[in-house]
C-alpha cells in the first residue's frame, strides 16, 4: 500500500493487530495465487492495484465521498438492486465474505454447520477487520437461504444499521409482487438515508451506470470463448469480484481497456494456457474475495476456467435492466423484471439454472463443469445432485466439489480436480 | 525400453517397471516413512528405466524433486486394473488414507469417480487403527474377522467414535472377532455406497492394499451381489498403471 492508512483504520474502529494479520494473509495469498501466474494481460495491472489498495485507497475514496455527502451501502447478495442505490448518488459495496476470521467468536453465535460465507460475514464484523462494513451507512441483508435469514436476526444485534429485505422463493405473479413491494420499500429506505428523492431521471442514470458495468463484463466473458484463452479464470474472477467494490465508472473503463488488449491477443492467437487446454465451467456458490482456492487448484492442474455460473459471475451480471421507459413506475418495473430472473438456488423449483449452465457450456466451449458447493449450503448442494445427473445425461462431464474456506482439504481436492482434468482431456 | 511407475502413498511406496510388451520386469515396495522423497530416491536408484511417471498423494513432490510427469491415483488404478482384467468397467481402490470408486469406458478411460471425503472413515487407516484397538495384527485382521459367528453392528463410521464404541464393546465382553467383523462391515457400507453412486452392475476390480483383506473382499461381494476380482498384488496396481501410462507417452 502506498500510504500509511493506520489512522484511517483506527478511526473506523478496526482492530489493528487483527487487521494487519488479515492483510498479510491476503497479500501472501495474492502473491502465490495471482502474481505467480504467467503471461497475464497488462490490463490486470489495474486490478492488481485495486486489490493492493482494497483496504487503503478505495476506503479513503469512500470516506471522501461520505465527507461530500454521499452514502455507502453494503450488501451480501446480488438481489440488492444497485440501480436504486446509484440513483440516489450512493455507492453500493459488496461485503467480502471469502475468508475465515475470528472463528472462535463466530462459533459462539452461529452453529458449526453454517456455511463459510455466513461465518465469514460474522467473523469480519466480530474481528473488526472489514473497513467496508464499518464505512457503510446502511447494510442490507436479504431473506434468501435459511442460513442467511436466521443469521441476520443475530447480526442485527452487532450491526445496528442492518436493513433486511424480504425476497420471494418461487417465481409466481404473487412472488413478483412481493419483490416489487420490497424494492419499493428499499427505494424508500434509500431515499430516507440519502435525503434524495429518486425520480425517473435518477433511475435512468442509475440503470445506465450499472448496465455499462455489466456490458463491460459481458464483453470480457465473450472474449474468454477464444482458444487459447486470452485470460485466466482466476484473473477474470478477480474482475468479477472487484465489480462489487470499485467505482463503477472507473471499473467499466478498466475492463473495457483490458478487453481491447485481449482482442489483440486473440488476433495473435496468444493465450495464458496452451491451445486445446481443457476448459472448465465453474458453477455454484458465489466466490467472494479472497476465496480463490478452487480456481487456483483447477488452473494449477492444467485446465483453464472459461466461465463462472455464479453470483460473482454470470448469474449476478446476466441481463441488463431495460431503460427504454419514461416513468418512475415503469423503470421500477423494469428493475424488478431484471432481478426476478436471477436463478439463485433459493428459488424452488429453479429450472432456469440448468438451462443456463447448458447454454454456458456451449458458448464458453467448456469440456466439463465443476460444481462448487460450500459445505452446509443446502440450496446449492441439494441442487447439485439433479444438476449433475442432468448434465451427465447430456454427456457433459461434471464433478461435484463440496468444500469450505480451510486449506486442509487442498491435497484431496487437487487429486479430484486433476483426475477430472485427465478425464476430459 | 523400460517404463517405470511409482506410487507414493501415505503408508507405502511401490515401484513397478515394465518392458515394451507391458510385462512387469521388476516391482519393489518400501515404507513411506517421514521422508517420502528419500525413500523414493532409494527405490529408483536401484532400477533401470527410460521413463517414469509418479502417482499417489506424493506425486507432486516427486514431480518437483525428480522432474517427472504425474498422473492421479484414479487414472493409474483405472489403467492398471483395465489391463489386468481387460474389459473391466468398475474399479474400487482402498488405500491407506483414501478410497475411490471408478467407472471406465470400454476403452479403459475414466468415465466417473467418487472419492471419500477428508476423514479416514472407510480407508486402510481406519482398519489399521481398529486392529490395534482390538489387539490384532493388521495382517490377520481380516482372517480373524471371518471367524466371527455372529454379526455385530458398529454404528460409527468416524474413526474416533468407532474407537470408543469398540472400547465399550470390549468392556462388555463381546468377542473380539465379532467386533472385528462389525468394523469390516462398516468399511464395506462406505465402499458399497461409493460404488453404487457410480455403477450398478458388472464385475468389480478391487485394488489397493486393503484388497488383501479376505473379510473385506468377501463382504463386498456379498453386500453388492457382484463378482469381485482381485489382482495378485493389489497394492501394486497404481504403480503398474503408472508404468503403462509412461510407456504410452509420445
Ligand atoms: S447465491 Fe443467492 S443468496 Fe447468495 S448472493 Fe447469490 S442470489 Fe444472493
Ligand atoms: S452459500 Fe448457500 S448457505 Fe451460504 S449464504 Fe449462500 S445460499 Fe446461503
Amino acid at each position: 500500500m502506498s500510504e500509511d492508512y493506520t489512522s484511517m483504520w483506527e478511526g473506523l474502529g478496526l482492530d489493528l493487530a487483527g487487521h494487519d494479520a488479515l492483510l498479510e494473509v491476503l497479500g501472501n495469498g495474492y502473491q502465490d495465487i495471482y502474481l505467480a501466474q504467467k503471461d497475464r494481460p497488462e490490463g490486470m495491472g489495474y486490478f492488481d492495484f485495486v486489490m493492493s489498495e482494497v483496504h487503503g485507497l478505495r476506503i479513503k475514496e469512500l470516506l471522501d465521498e461520505k465527507a461530500a455527502g454521499r452514502k455507502v451501502i453494503g450488501s451480501f447478495c446480488v438481489f440488492v438492486p444497485e440501480e436504486i442505490v446509484q440513483a440516489a448518488d450512493a455507492t453500493l459495496v459488496g461485503l467480502c465474505t471469502g475468508a475465515d476470521f475470528a472463528m472462535d467468536e463466530v462459533e459462539k453465535l452461529l452453529p458449526r454447520n453454517t456455511c463459510s460465507l455466513i461465518k465469514s460475514a460474522f467473523g469480519f464484523k466480530l474481528g473488526k477487520v472489514c473497513p467496508y462494513l464499518e464505512t457503510s451507512d446502511m447494510i442490507v441483508g436479504e431473506n434468501t437461504c435459511d442460513g442467511k435469514k436466521k443469521s441476520y436476526e443475530t447480526l442485527s444485534t452487532l450491526v445496528p444499521n442492518l436493513y433486511v429485505m424480504d425476497l420471494p422463493q418461487v417465481k409466481s405473479a404473487e412472488a413478483r409482487a412481493l419483490m416489487k413491494a420490497e424494492y419499493l420499500r428499499f427505494k424508500g429506505a434509500v431515499e430516507d438515508l440519502t435525503g434524495i428523492t429518486i425520480d425517473a431521471a435518477r433511475l435512468k442514470k442509475g440503470i445506465e451506470i450499472v448496465n455499462n458495468k455489466r456490458k463491460a463484463i459481458y464483453r470480457l466473458s465473450n472474449l474468454r470463448k477464444a482458444d487459447p484463452a486470452p485470460i485466466s479464470g482466476l484473473d477474470a474472477l478477480l474482475a468479477n469480484q472487484i465489480f462489487f467494490y470499485d467505482n463503477p465508472v472507473r471499473f467499466t473503463e478498466s475492463v473495457n481497456k483490458m478487453c481491447d488488449e485481449l482482442e489483440k491477443r486473440i488476433e495473435k492467437k496468444e493465450g495464458v494456457f496452451p491451445e486445446k487446454a481443457p476448459r472448465i465451467l465453474i458453477s455454484g456458490c458465489p466466490m467472494a474475495v479472497p476465496n480463490w482456492k478452487l480456481p487456483w487448484i483447477i488452473e494449477t492442474s492444467g485446465a483453464v476456467i472459461v466461465g463462472e455460473e455464479s453470483c460473482v459471475g454470470e448469474r449476478g451480471t446476466r441481463n441488463l435492466t431495460d431503460d427504454n421507459w419514461d416513468t418512475e413506475e415503469e423503470l421500477m418495473e423494469a428493475i424488478v423484471d431484471r432481478y426476478f430472473k436471477v436463478d439463485c438456488a433459493i428459488f424452488t423449483p429453479n429450472p432456469d439454472r440448468l438451462e443456463h449452465i447448458e447454454e454456458m457450456v456451449k458458448t464458453c466451449k467448456a469440456d466439463g463443469v465443476i460444481h462448487y458447493g460450500l459445505q452446509f449450503c443446502q440450496p446449492y448442494l441439494m441442487e447439485s445432485i439433479p444438476l449433475e445427473k442432468a448434465l451427465e445425461e447430456k454427456n457433459i462431464p461434471t464433478l461435484r466439489i463440496e468444500t469450505d474456506y480451510s486449506m486442509e482439504d487442498v491435497g484431496q481436492l487437487k487429486t479430484r480436480v486433476e483426475a477430472f482434468v485427465e478425464m476430459i482431456k | 525400453m523400460r517404463y517405470a511407475g511409482i506410487d507414493i502413498g501415505s503408508r507405502s511406496i511401490e515401484l513397478v517397471v515394465v518392458d515394451d510388451a507391458s510385462e512387469v520386469v521388476c516391482s519393489l515396495q518400501a515404507d513411506t516413512g517421514f521422508n517420502p522423497m528419500a525413500e523414493a530416491k532409494k527405490l529408483i536408484n536401484g532400477v533401470n528405466y527410460d521413463r517414469i511417471i509418479a502417482t499417489g498423494y506424493g506425486r507432486n513432490l516427486f514431480e518437483i524433486s525428480f522432474e517427472a510427469p504425474t498422473v492421479t491415483e484414479i487414472k493409474a488404478h483405472a489403467r492398471g486394473a483395465w489391463t489386468l482384467f481387460p474389459g473391466s468397467q468398475t474399479v474400487l481402490d482402498i488405500g491407506g488414507q483414501d478410497s475411490k470408486a471408478i467407472t471406465l469406458f470400454e476403452n479403459g478411460k475414466v468415465k466417473k469417480f467418487e472419492m471419500n471425503d477428508r476423514c479416514a472413515a472407510g480407508t486402510g487407516k481406519f482398519l489399521e487403527i481398529m486392529a490395534r484397538t482390538l489387539g490384532f495384527k493388521i495382517e490377520v485382521f481380516g482372517t480373524e474377522a471371518l471367524l466371527a459367528k455372529n454379526d455385530l453392528s458398529i454404528s460409527s463410521m468416524c474413526t474416533v467414535f468407532a474407537e470408543s464404541e469398540v472400547t465399550s464393546l470390549i468392556a462388555k465382553g463381546q468377542s473380539r472377532q465379532e467386533i472385528a467383523h462389525g468394523l469390516h462391515t462398516s468399511v464395506i457400507r462406505r465402499a458399497a455406497g461409493m460404488i453404487n453412486r457410480v455403477s450398478s452392475e458388472g464385475d468389480i476390480v478391487f485394488t489397493g492394499g486393503v484388497a488383501k483383506n479376505p473379510c473385506i473382499t468377501t463382504l463386498l461381494s456379498e453386500k453388492l451381489g457382484r463378482n469381485v476380482r482381485i489382482p495378485d498384488e493389489p497394492e501394486f496396481v497404481g504403480a503398474f498403471g503408472a508404468a503403462l501410462l509412461a510407456s504410452e507417452i509420445d
